[in-house]
């Protein structure tokens, strides 16, 4: 007699009236999988629409008149104030009047025509969020607008532009998969990712620490339950709570959000749960080493710091320095996260996300292995 | 195979704490026959806990044997766990769940069949008292009526022998005599093996043996009343009004074996109360000390535990100082 179904019901059912009595667990639960998708969505969204912008239009005919036009009508800039030269301009903007200045030099017309355009665009760099919105709408308008006129100049002429043509104004701005830039594309694939982290590890880390520091689990361990038995029936109800905070998730961001879904649901089921046993095993790891929930708690809180600011989540890794990047590399949302974006947003396969995937089965395997090593049926 | 319930030979239990080595149990035997009242006691720190612990295979032990119902501790734990109830000294049932909730989970822990159950948890709430409290938390409930939840608990299994670490600490001494009461039920009733930890005199009283626990080793194990017996002499009991001058007056005097305190009482341990009493009241008299009336008493187990351990103190202290002597020696 090994392993005993009775004593495996009686166990979850201990844990999942526990769970269920616990008021901080369905804070965090609720907390975690509404308040973090919304406030991440919507609060912490860095798109920033409608810069105040300055316009130095030194060419002054219809062309560069519909390309400010076009600048304004993609909704990232207004026009707010018009000045003769450059140095205005940048006063302008050292005196906060403006974040943005548009520089359009002469003959713009011509240039455009001859596709040598070029324009300038000033921006305030002591505002990240406005910088990066700022250059990356500047060159897809610019783009665009290029666009426009070759198809314009191809229909008044007859004439097909050759391949070697380059576009009529310079731009090297190319964004894939999420043309309109839209944060809540980027952000929410990775969100659901770290409400997942966040609950399993924080709560596989709490529950042997909870029956420890209750002296439940002394009490336990002096009856017939098997280690295995005591850690699935902590583990079993908590995987359910947390697949149903990832459904929840996944729910809200392509029905509430309107994030497309461009994967296959059930290849995402199958990785998110591969990722989940990951969590919930590091949980264990951090719950055999912690004497008290406070300590568990601590820990775990560590790593949701990690999730939220070396694992790609809102700042790329590819930009970090090493040690930063290392650390990352502990957390399991690091490679879940391209997972999640490769298949919600992308639509990619097994065959482009493998390699991640088998980073988590070894990180499961490994984080399983250490804990079952640590955590003894005794007390010592 | 053994015919004990409970047996340790020199058991040894070192713990390391930093660099140190503490030595929690130090060289144990004991043996309990079934069907025993067997109560370990010793002041805190002794190693009671550790001991039960080790027996039970919740700790691992250093060296030595220890064995429940013949299955060795460490090798055959789940043996063990399947035959004994168990009460640890924190009070330690899930507080989330109810009483009932709690008795439900320890008969599935244990593979009680249900109609077991059904039979069982009734007789046993009604036996611990609790059968009105059945949907009450079991956090919200009072110090004795967790512990006699936790005895229910531990019951649910039909078990032979209960192990049962300070199973009324913190509990009020109606609630005390109370969950005795039920001991003394279940010893009558079922011929279960009880095997307690207290420092509670009283309690040891009510065992039919007594190992007295003193930094990691057993000084004296017997019953009660052999207990008592080794203690020499009689006591005399009396409250002076100068308690310190009474108390040194005492010790200094001839044929007093031993001064213990009461509360505002000394304990006088002499060899000859006849001789003794009239020579005792004269010397008080004569430091114009006055008093209350000097009486015989009975020698408890209390007066026997502090005379005991301090016998063990003063032994340890000689040996210490006949070392250091044999040490100067050897110098010189």
């Amino acid at each position: 007699m090994q392993f005993d179904f009775q004593r495996l019901g009686a166990l979850m059912r201990k844990e999942t009236i526990q769970i269920l009595r616990d008021r901080r667990f369905i804070m965090l639960f609720l907390g975690l999988t509404f308040v973090q998708l919304f406030v991440y969505s919507y609060a912490a969204s860095r798109t920033v629409y409608h810069l105040p912008m300055a316009v130095v239009d030194q060419s002054q005919d219809p062309t560069s008149r519909s390309f400010v036009q076009a600048l304004v009508n993609s909704q990232y800039f207004d026009a707010t104030m018009y000045l003769d030269d450059q140095s205005q301009a940048k006063q302008a903007i050292d005196k906060s009047q403006v974040k943005a200045a548009l520089i359009i030099p002469p003959h713009f017309a011509a240039s455009v025509d001859q596709h040598s355009a070029n324009f300038l665009m000033l921006l305030d760099g002591s505002d990240q969020f406005a910088v990066r919105s700022g250059y990356s709408a500047a060159g897809l308008v610019a783009q665009n607008f290029g666009l426009q006129m070759s198809a314009e100049s191809v229909a008044l002429t007859g004439a097909m532009p050759s391949l070697s043509d380059s576009l009529p104004i310079n731009t090297s701005t190319q964004i894939l998969y999420n043309p309109d830039l839209n944060d809540k594309w980027f952000v929410i694939p990775g969100i659901i990712g770290m409400i997942l982290q966040t609950l399993a590890i924080e709560q596989a880390a709490i529950f042997l620490v909870r029956d420890r520091e209750w002296g439940t689990m002394e009490q336990i361990l002096a009856t017939p339950v098997r280690q295995l038995e005591l850690i699935l029936s902590k583990m079993i109800p908590l995987s359910i709570l947390c697949l149903l905070a990832f459904g929840i998730s996944v729910g809200l961001g392509i029905f509430w959000f309107g994030v497309p879904f461009h994967g296959n649901l059930f290849l995402y089921f199958w990785l998110a749960l591969l990722f989940l046993a990951s969590c919930l095993g590091l949980g264990l790891v951090i719950s055999t080493r912690a004497t008290t929930q406070f300590e568990a708690e601590t820990s775990s809180m560590i790593f949701m710091l990690f999730g939220l600011l070396l694992t790609g989540l809102f700042y790329p890794r590819t930009g970090m320095p090493l040690i930063p990047q290392l650390i990352g590399d502990i957390a399991p949302l690091t490679y879940f996260i391209r997972i999640s974006r490769g298949i919600y947003m992308k639509g990619v396969g097994l065959s482009f996300v493998w390699g991640d995937a088998l980073i988590l089965v070894i990180y499961t395997l490994i984080v399983v292995g250490i804990s079952s090593k640590t955590f003894k049926m005794r007390l010592d | 195979m053994n015919q004990f319930a409970i047996s340790a030979t020199n058991l040894v239990k070192e713990f390391k704490a930093n660099k140190h080595v503490v030595t929690a149990i130090n060289g144990l035997s004991l043996q309990v026959a079934p069907g025993e009242t067997y109560g370990l006691i010793g002041p805190d720190g002794a190693g009671k806990t550790t001991t039960t612990r080790v027996i039970l295979g919740l700790l691992s032990r250093t060296s030595g044997e220890s064995s429940v119902l013949g299955f060795d501790s460490m090798n055959d734990m789940y043996e063990i766990r399947k035959r004994v109830g168990y009460i640890a000294q924190q009070f330690s049932l899930p507080p989330p769940l109810t009483v009932m909730e709690n008795m439900l989970f320890f008969a599935g822990i244990h593979s009680v069949s249900s109609e077991q159950q059904k039979k069982r948890i009734p007789e046993l709430l009604a036996f611990a008292g609790l059968s009105e409290f059945m949907n009450r938390l079991a956090g919200k409930l009072s110090g004795g009526m967790k512990k006699k939840l936790a005895l229910a608990c531990s019951l649910i299994h039909e078990p032979q022998v209960v192990m049962l670490d300070e199973p009324t600490l913190g509990v009020d001494p109606v609630s005390r005599r109370e969950f005795w009461n039920l001991l003394g039920n279940l010893r009558a009733e079922r011929g279960l093996t009880i095997f307690v930890c207290t420092h509670y005199m009283d309690e040891a009283e009510r065992c039919t043996r007594v190992g007295l626990m003193y930094e990691g080793k057993l000084i004296v194990d017997d019953s009660p009343a052999n207990i008592k017996r080794i203690i020499p002499g009689h006591v005399l009991e009396f409250m002076p009004s100068d308690f310190a001058a009474a108390r040194k007056l005492c010790n200094e005097m001839d044929g007093v074996l031993e001064v213990q305190t009461y509360g505002d009482k000394l304990h006088v341990f002499v060899g000859d109360v006849a001789k003794r009493k009239p020579q005792i009241e004269a010397a008080l008299a004569s430091q114009g000390i006055t008093h209350d009336n000097l009486r015989e008493i009975e020698v408890r187990m209390e007066e026997a535990f502090i005379s005991l351990i301090r016998r063990q103190k003063e032994s340890v202290e000689q040996d210490g100082m006949l070392t250091q002597k044999s040490e100067m020696s050897g110098e010189i």
